[in-house]
């Protein structure tokens, strides 16, 4: 048994939250550079120089790449050889997601859904856990904002749709929200397991890296036809046009129920922000 | 596609100039509001009550704005989706709105009462909510503090960088997304 002091997951945690609200990964910078010269069309060109110089701005002034700083979603692995002293896992990571989010100045987006009072501390916190084998503790943290959130959908398919209606519905879905989730966008998509799996598994999708290859051969080039189509929306940055609708689509797939064919599509703003760590 | 700097309060003869894909700079005081303060807003006006701040001619900005550290007049402010505002800006218009500012569609219903109107919607970058701050010089909340960051704060802004999505001559900017494309592969 190993233990890991609750503290530790406390300052850790609240460091993820700020760091993932100024630094946009690098895979995300590099891609904005790369269709910045790929597109022709103006504006296009012209918002990818903003959200350059934003990302430049946020980290060097350390405001938040974007105002809304999201709902804190965490993934964690828990191995099933450690141990958290002090107070529960949950609480640890609540308490650092409160701390961060008021020591980095980052906005309090959580509220009542019936009286709308805002929480005032971001809380409680998102957390998925799973346990896995050996005595290491890993965290992923995601800043999900609202405008991207409310344009994802989860749908139940009958097993005859197959693949075809998938890919409708995502399309479909990716053209309805148009400029609304802050174009480009990412596309965590969710295939199989059951009705929450599904919503689970395409935001899980989303903390790869743009450049990531699926390991299965057939998957990866669904990901990447998917992306080919929505690209030809020509919604483009922030919805002016361009070939740049999404950066990347990521899948994941789960076995499901005979009966049923679950898909879920998270969108994610081009303010992917996230940040890991092992402990 | 014309440039301009218009100074606040706007005017009917503003809006009747610009054209959806001009850039706009704005200089002078707009007013920031979303969900829960246009709620508070259309309340007060089914009770008669005065507003926070006059109408007439104003620009209302859908923004709730990060905390403001220490030696900055405000936090991150970046636009946030306009649709969630649709119900309450056409009454809003009616009674003097020049124009209000996020990202995403707008309502045939808001469209229209822009045309009646005068008024337009200006898109800001989404998601640059650091670099737009830059353009805030001063920032007061003048009514519904406990809403936090959604308060209605008073900003005083130095050219606010803005594209027109919607002019008050029915022009749009957003692009008809290219479903036949994107459907056949
Ligand atoms: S969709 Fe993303 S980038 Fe746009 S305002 Fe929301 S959090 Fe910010």
């Amino acid at each position: 048994m190993r233990t890991i002091p609750a503290q530790t997951i406390i300052d850790k945690v609240a460091e993820m939250c700020i760091a993932a609200n100024r630094e946009l990964p690098e895979d995300v910078l590099r891609t904005f550079k790369e269709r910045q010269a790929a597109e022709e069309n103006p504006a296009a060109k012209e918002t990818f120089r903003q959200l350059l110089e934003n990302a430049e701005l946020s980290r060097e002034t350390g405001l938040p790449l974007c105002q809304d700083c999201g709902l804190a979603v965490f993934f964690v692995e828990m191995g099933e050889d450690a141990h958290v002293e002090g107070m529960s896992l949950r609480q640890a990571i609540n308490e650092g997601m409160v701390k961060g989010y008021k020591e980095g100045y980052l906005r309090k987006s959580s509220c009542d859904p019936f009286t709308r009072k805002n929480t005032g501390d971001n809380g409680p916190a998102i957390i998925h856990f799973d346990l896995v084998p050996g005595d290491k503790l890993k965290i992923w943290m995601m800043a999900k904002g609202g405008g991207s959130e409310n344009m994802s959908r989860v749908m139940m398919f009958p097993p005859a749709a197959g693949w075809k209606g998938l890919r409708e519905f995502i399309i479909n879905r990716v053209a309805e929200a148009g400029p609304n989730p802050c174009p480009p966008i990412l596309v965590g998509i969710g295939i199989g397991g059951n009705f929450e799996l599904a919503a689970i598994n395409s935001k899980k999708a989303l903390l790869r890296d743009i450049d990531d290859k699926h390991p299965d051969a057939d998957i990866a080039k669904l990901e990447e036809e998917v992306l080919a189509s929505i690209n030809k929306l020509n919604i483009g940055p922030m919805g002016l046009g361009g070939k740049t609708t999404c950066l990347g689509v990521k899948i994941m797939v789960a076995p499901c129920h005979l009966a049923s064919l679950p898909l879920a599509v998270n969108v994610q703003c081009h303010s992917a922000r996230h940040k890991e760590v092992v402990l | 596609m014309a440039e301009y700097t218009l100074t606040t309060p706007l005017t009917d003869a503003d809006i009747e100039k610009l054209k959806s894909g001009d850039v706009v700079y704005i200089t002078g005081t707009i007013y920031t509001g979303r969900d829960a303060a246009h709620k508070r807003l259309t309340d007060s006006l089914d009770k008669g009550e005065a507003l926070p701040f006059d109408l007439k001619g104003a620009l209302i900005y859908y923004v709730g704005p990060s905390p403001a550290p220490p030696g900055r007049p405000i936090g991150s402010a970046g636009p946030t989706t306009s649709y969630r505002m649709d119900t309450y800006a056409p009454r809003l218009h009616s009674l003097g709105l020049k124009g209000t500012i996020g990202k995403g569609k707008r309502s045939p219903e808001v469209k229209d009462a822009m045309a009646k109107y005068k008024a337009a919607y200006f898109g800001a970058t989404g998601g640059a909510g650091a670099l737009l701050s830059q353009a805030i010089k001063a920032a007061k909340v003048i009514a519904y503090e406990d809403l936090g960051p959604e308060a209605i704060r008073e900003l005083t802004v130095e050219k606010f960088p803005l594209l027109v999505i919607n002019d008050c001559h029915g022009g749009e900017l957003y692009t008809t997304p290219n479903l036949e494309a994107a459907l056949a592969g």
